[in-house]
């Protein structure tokens, strides 16, 4: 049986940042996950924005735990290896009844403590955001929102968590937890039990489930699905930064804003609903989008599409993010409510939830050793033409192409199936590179990365899945 | 017996009227050439189809290698020709144009490859 | 990095890059190279072991493997060089550069270049099908690469949106090596492909053909679990109460082709927002006079035929400006007249000694029709054609000496 000091459920941005704050600390952590990839639900399908908190609830935990966390990113991205940028988000108001709304989004923004927030005339936004709706009449600037590739955060903070010896047990569902003299003991998991001091609820989307295992049940997740459009980087409409909808009573509305990688995202919806796994689009919302964003930026093509997704946010029922500890229930820590920023509140929790540790008694002596950088797969595509030779003359593998549209590399490919998270499925490795998230959406490179995946893993082609481990790809040989 | 058959000669895609029994036909209609009589003809009396396939390559630098039927067989042994196909195993090297089945199923028409398997 | 010069450099190993290789090696361009990025010659031919390639250019039905032999054998025979493995990523006015694995960074400098790299498939996405992502949803061209190159089954029990070709020949494929293919289905009123694929790959089979309906929903959340079939209005838009599920593991995609001009459009080239290739004249020279096109990198064909013939021209035409002995100026550009969708090539030198053909698609499909083509009222090409069909590509030749313009139209007969 394996045992540990603290296991962690769920591998998402939440999950995962906790398991890497508390590999600070001379602990053993194991982070399980049911899926097959870090990144979780949630994570892995959101706006991809590192928020500023502005428009938070003043006072409530989430405020605070969102609006200390945006300034650690730039560091923390740098540490990571990873793709950041600070392209800040505009909040423009189209009609005058949005325009008398501009002094209280402002307010509520410096109860927030977030004194950055401007205000930018009709004639300063024009200039910044040509394809704006014309008839804009002014907006707010808020500098500090951001964009990140929220796959590769996730994966990269685990990997950092890796080197400094965290345990990630995917394919690993928690099925039981079990209590003695009012205390956690140990989890049950689809990959034998195991024991461990500390046991913290991060599963997101079903930790309501994970709270019934414990009889902490006293709310539950509504998951709302948001519905999203990615725009080819070709798209004859782009904009500079994010681009906000003042909020109605009823929406925080949807948004276009540039992506990492150049795409354009539009988007989300907000449906509440009962299912947990249904992620589907479904036209009806992807038409509201279209009606919605045509209001802010009016030539937006969404026929230029390179694929529409759907992403579940784990609302709360009743609603606020929460960090629970029981007096009548040592060892358990319940996170609950983590929502739209919990992305950008993932890095916040961690800290939080190891200072929760040290309240709950928990020995936290800080290891001396701590690894702070983690370097991630050369992108081939963005190296100069020396680096790119030298690469290929160290790998030859990196001479082939294998993804046309986003010049992905077999060399990239190999690597990320053997990186201390390694990739082993075609959406793990499209989440990592971005073979097949490009144009073609995996036309080209899909039959390739099959046989790769299939040499790499040692394991026949029937067995290589798009991700869970029912998702097969290839049903058997023609001969 | 009556059928209406797709005139596949040319794009214009005729519909041809066919009555008759399975050793003669009583009346034809419907075509606008003498290529697409001929073809209604010989799609009512006997009906042939080229077939296409792959074969299984071992040691080559391909695991498959393509291949048809020289000439057209009978619509209706089509299923049992690719059973035969199926059991196909081949070793490299083959060139275009091997005959891979001779004579299949006794119909007279051989199987010949249509790509090249170099041997690794 | 590894520098190679040639006379001719020829971006793709398809069946255009090969006819227009071999044509700039007949023209008498000394050193012609294909960039191909696959370990083989033969491009998308390679996966295409159906017959029904080469009626018009041999006179003989040949499969897609036997097609590209042919020209494979020919440009080995008189020496047209290529290199393998290598995946273009940018080029300049006469300069290719490449990826290699054993060459690393390759620059080619070539006195003119050829692009034929060919098009790509439009994807769920490009339609917008809604529903859930799972496993199982396939273009028909990558399934056909793993089934007809790799021996990999994709799926036992199959449904296929678009009666293009491809999708069809899908059809036949699966069927023959043992799966279920429950349904083709077409958002159009009419096929989208050939009458003959349609009666040797769907009607042989007895799957049925569902014209007017489209996939408005997909299930499963690991594999295709079913797709949810409507029918389609007037508009094209599913028409409420009509939705039927059909169980299935699998759906293959056959929508319609792209020309794939990433690097042409890097490379600043003008492209046709029609086509989405590049814009052409009569030599099927871009606006980048260097580089020339073909194929389905300029618009996409409906035969490998017309592509052949269209790539001899951008071959010699290469050839010839390589060696400085093609001639041109003066442009004039055709204009598309009553339903036609667009012509190629775009542009022609009416100073040109050589008859043109200039290759159309109609918007509508009609019967009974007349296709001309004209400078003003001077009728300079016509003949009457029983039908046309967006899915055919149709043929006008003409003279262009001193044409002053060119319309080419297509008329009711009276």
């Amino acid at each position: 049986m394996l045992k540990t000091d603290v296991l962690v459920i769920g591998a998402g941005a939440v999950g995962t940042a906790i398991t890497r704050e508390l590999t600070k600390y001379k602990l053993d952590v194991i982070c399980v996950d049911k899926n097959d990839d870090v990144g979780g639900d949630c994570s892995k399908s959101n706006s991809a924005i590192i928020h500023t908190g502005y428009d938070a609830s003043p006072g409530t935990l989430e405020s605070e735990l969102v609006v200390a966390a945006n300034p650690r990113y730039d560091q923390l991205c740098e540490d990571l290896d990873i793709p950041f940028s600070r392209i800040g988000a505009i909040l423009p108001a189209i009609t005058d009844e949005q325009f008398a709304q501009l002094p209280a989004i402002k307010e509520k923004a410096l109860k927030n403590r977030v004194y950055d927030i401007e205000y930018r005339s009709k004639e300063q936004l024009l200039e910044m955001e040509p394809e704006l709706n014309p008839d804009v009449k002014g907006g707010l600037w808020i500098p500090r929102e951001s964009i990140i590739d929220p796959f590769l955060f996730v994966v990269a903070m685990a990997e950092n968590a890796v080197a400094n010896g965290a345990r990630f047990l995917l394919e690993t569902e928690v099925t039981g937890i079990d209590v003695e003299d009012g205390k956690v003991v140990r989890a049950k998991t689809t990959a034998g039990d195991i024991e461990a001091k500390y046991i913290i609820n991060a599963a997101g989307l079903h930790c309501d489930e994970v709270a019934d295992m414990v009889g902490k049940a006293d709310y539950t997740v509504v998951p709302r699905k948001g519905q999203f459009y990615i725009l080819d980087k070709n798209t004859s409409c782009k904009v500079n930064h994010i681009v906000l909808p003042i909020p109605t009573k009823v929406t925080k509305g949807k948004l276009m804003t540039p992506t990492m990688h150049g795409n354009m995202l539009v988007g989300p919806t907000a449906e509440d609903q009962l299912d947990k796994k249904d992620k589907s689009t479904n036209a009806a919302g992807l038409a509201s989008i279209r009606d919605d964003v045509s209001k802010l930026i009016p030539n937006v093509q969404l026929r230029d599409t390179i694929t529409q997704y759907s992403g579940l946010r784990a609302n709360r029922n009743p609603e606020g993010l929460r960090i629970d500890v029981y007096d009548d229930l040592g060892g358990y820590i319940n996170l609950s409510g983590v929502r739209s920023t919990g992305l950008t509140n993932s890095v916040s929790i961690g800290t939080y939830v190891a200072d929760l540790m040290k309240k709950m008694g928990a020995e936290m002596v800080w290891k001396d050793n701590f690894i702070t950088k983690r370097k991630g797969i050369a992108r081939f595509h963005e190296l100069s033409l020396e680096e790119q030779e030298e690469l290929i003359k160290k790998n030859p593998l990196y001479g082939n192409i294998v993804c046309r549209c986003e010049t992905v590399t077999e060399g990239e490919i190999v690597d990320a199936i053997h990186a201390p998270i390694p990739a082993r499925s075609m959406d793990a490795i499209k989440r990592r590179l971005r073979a097949g998230m490009g144009r073609c959406q995996g036309g080209f490179c899909g039959p390739k990365v099959i046989e790769i995946l299939s040499r790499e893993l040692g394991i026949p082609t029937e067995q290589v899945c798009k991700n869970n481990k029912q998702s097969y790809m290839i049903c058997g040989k023609v001969k | 017996m009556e059928k209406d058959i797709i005139c596949t000669v040319c794009p214009t895609g005729c519909t041809i009227h066919v009555v008759g029994d399975e050793k003669s036909i009583t009346s034809i209609e419907g075509f606008t050439c003498p290529r697409g009589k001929a073809y209604g003809e010989a799609e009512f009396l006997a009906p042939v189809r080229t077939l296409t396939s792959t074969a299984l390559v071992e040691g080559g630098d391909s695991v498959l290698v393509a291949l048809r039927s020289a000439g057209p067989l009978p619509k209706g042994k089509i299923m049992d020709c690719m059973k035969e196909i199926h059991a196909l195993r081949l070793t490299a090297p083959v060139s275009c144009g091997d005959v891979l089945i001779p004579n299949i199923l006794g119909t007279g028409v051989d199987i010949v490859a249509t790509g090249n398997v170099a041997k690794l | 990095m590894y520098d190679i010069k040639c006379d001719v450099a020829v971006i793709g190993g398809g069946p255009a890059g090969l006819a227009a290789a071999v044509a700039a090696k007949k023209e008498g361009a000394e050193k012609v190279l294909i960039i191909e990025r696959d370990e083989k010659l033969g491009g998308i031919l390679q996966q295409c072991i159906h017959p029904g390639f080469g009626l018009k250019l041999f006179k003989e039905e040949l499969t897609g493997p036997e097609y590209f032999g042919r020209f494979v054998k020919e440009a080995k025979e008189i020496g047209v060089e290529a290199l393998l493995n290598s995946m273009v990523l940018e080029i300049g006015d006469k300069e290719v550069f490449c990826i290699n694995s054993k060459y690393g960074v390759t620059r080619i400098t070539a006195g003119a270049i050829v692009l034929a790299m060919g098009c790509r498939e439009r994807t769920r996405a490009n339609i917008q099908i809604p529903g859930t992502r799972p496993a199982g949803v396939y273009t028909a061209g990558a399934a056909q690469r793993l089934m007809n190159r790799q021996n990999e089954m994709v799926g036992k029990k199959v449904v296929i949106l678009g009666s293009g070709d491809i999708g069809m020949i899908m059809a036949r494929r699966m069927t023959l090596e043992g799966a279920k293919v429950v349904a083709v289905i077409e958002l159009m009123d009419f096929l989208a492909g050939l009458t003959r694929n349609r009666v040797q790959c769907l009607d042989d089979f007895g799957i049925p053909l569902m014209l007017s309906h489209t996939i408005v929903d997909i299930k499963g959340n690991d594999r295709v679990e079913g797709v949810v079939v409507a029918e389609v209005d007037a508009n094209k838009r599913p028409v409420a109460g009509t939705e039927q599920l059909f169980e299935c593991d699998t759906l293959l995609l056959s929508v319609g082709l792209i020309p794939e001009n990433e690097i042409t459009r890097k490379a600043n080239i003008k492209i046709n927002p029609i086509t989405n290739g590049p814009e052409v004249n009569n030599f099927m020279q871009t606006s980048t006079p260097s580089v020339f096109a073909s194929g389905n990198v300029v618009h996409v064909n409906d035969l490998v035929d017309n592509v052949s013939t269209e790539s001899a021209i951008a071959g010699a035409s290469a050839a010839k400006f390589a060696m400085g002995k093609l001639g041109g100026g003066d442009e004039i550009t055709v204009t598309t007249g009553n339903n036609v969708r667009y012509v190629c090539p775009q542009k022609v030198s009416p100073n040109s000694d050589e008859k043109v053909s200039f290759y159309f698609r109609v918007l509508a499909p009609k019967k009974g029709v007349r296709i001309t083509a004209k400078d003003g009222d001077n009728v300079l090409y016509t003949r009457k054609a029983i039908k046309v069909n967006p899915g055919e590509i149709e043929k006008v030749t003409v003279d262009p000496k001193g044409i002053k313009s060119l319309t080419v139209e297509v008329t009711e007969e009276a």
